[in-house]
């Protein structure tokens, strides 16, 4: 059989991540190609209902990076979302949501290697976690039935 | 109960406010929220042990909003609401007059939010043993023991959002759960829907609730919803050491950050 391929969302900011995601790209480093990147202005834009979103159709993990602290293009908004994760996350575990299914990282516009390396590393941790089948039924299903909005 | 009514007619009958928000008599033994406007109507007011309601809501709601002057029957959860509400800068101070009622039924004298801080500072407010029994036997699950526990309790959940008209610190006139580009929260009552719904529902009162336990109380399915926003309170205190509604100038801790803010997950 062949090898479960994790489908991974990757929410990522303009001005850190997403330069260093394209630094490597340039640099010819291979990493898994399981993940989507989206970019976003900033960390502190990504609204923790995304995170649902991405689950609910049909992602297997999601990965979140930006800016290290202090680093921030609009100085503080990493500082904001750090904060909403830490409540977020433990939100998360107390309705038995699988929060080992979301990766932080900082990685900046310099750091293609890490880059590299934190995806790589995620896709082998969901690979080991497998599919997630019970958020998926859960809202697939009743959704076919949904005929408002159509 | 006479001190109140009494305090309240004064109030009326010198139109030091236009309505008294309080207790009443309501239907088969219940209690319900009235507002008297004349000071013939103050003897309608009642209180006992029947009058948990979270009269605090009331003052959000645009009806009353608009009244200007106004007089509040405040238990203390009520009286936390009003403090966070106005740390939000949703209230004047000079617009509300507070009927304080203290742990024992009586009236307590509030003059204003400085107060209002003093008084709450020498009172206890931990959450019932029960729901606390509860948080333990929920932190003490495993992850799919959680996730199938709140399965089973959402499932019955058809979105009436009596948890949110409840709440006084749900006053956005344009709630997410409204918003229909893109359809956030799916309208029809299904599974992840409503676990979304109820996330979202406790995200946006990190650092905010203060654990009146109304939304869980309001539940016409008497799902413990109040648990999830129970955990986010002792969540924020622990991680911010922050606890609402105990100052009116308090910044909100979601819109604040402190650069030596600990996490342990980030790569």
């Amino acid at each position: 059989m062949a090898e479960f391929e994790p489908r991974i969302v990757a929410f990522v900011c303009n001005w850190c991540t997403y330069a260093g995601a394209d630094l490597t790209g340039t640099s010819r480093i291979k990493y898994a190609t399981n993940v989507r990147i989206i970019r976003f202005p900033c960390t502190g834009r990504i609204d923790f209902m995304l995170l649902l979103k991405a689950f609910g159709n049909g992602a297997d993990g999601v990965m979140i990076s930006g800016c290290h602290p202090n680093d921030c293009h609009y100085t503080s908004g990493n500082f904001h979302a750090r904060r909403r994760w830490m409540i977020f996350r433990r939100l998360l575990d107390f309705a038995g949501i699988d929060h080992r299914r979301i990766i932080f990282s900082w990685v900046s516009a310099a750091e293609g290697a890490k880059w590299a390396q934190v995806v790589n590393t995620a896709v082998e941790e969901f690979r080991q976690l497998g599919p997630y089948d019970n958020y998926h039924a859960a809202s697939k299903e009743p959704l076919e039935r949904e005929v408002i909005n159509g | 109960m006479d001190d109140l009514r009494k305090k309240a007619k004064d109030l009326l009958e010198s139109q030091a406010v236009n309505v008294i928000i309080g207790y009443g008599e309501g239907t088969s033994g219940a209690v319900r929220a009235i507002f008297p406007r004349k000071a013939e109507e103050t003897d309608k007011l009642i209180y006992d042990d029947r009058c948990t309601q979270n009269l605090a809501v009331y003052l959000m709601k645009h009806e009353i909003k608009h009244m200007e002057k106004k007089g509040i029957v405040a238990t203390i959860p009520a009286m936390r609401s009003i403090l966070q509400v106005a740390s939000e800068y949703q209230l004047k101070e000079d617009e509300l007059v507070i009927l304080g009622i203290g742990p024992d039924g009586k009236l307590v004298d509030i003059p204003g939010f400085k107060a209002m801080e003093d008084y709450l500072a020498t009172q206890d407010f931990g959450i019932q043993e029960d729901d606390k029994a509860i948080l333990r036997k929920i932190d003490a699950m495993s992850m799919e023991e959680r996730w199938s526990f709140w399965k089973d309790e959402l499932s019955p959940c058809f979105k009436c959002y009596a948890c949110r008209a409840a709440c006084p610190m749900c006053y956005c006139t344009r709630c997410f759960v409204e918003v229909n580009t893109p359809q956030w929260i799916p309208i029809s009552a299904n599974e992840i829907g409503n676990f979304e719904w109820h996330l979202l529902r406790a995200m946006h009162l990190a650092g905010r609730c203060i654990n009146c336990g109304e939304c869980g109380r309001a539940c016409p399915l008497e799902i413990p919803i109040h648990l999830l926003t129970y955990k986010m309170t002792e969540d924020v205190q622990t991680d911010f050491g922050v606890t609402a509604g105990l100052k009116a100038d308090m910044p909100s801790v979601l819109s604040t950050y402190k650069l030596e803010d600990k996490e342990t997950f980030i790569r």
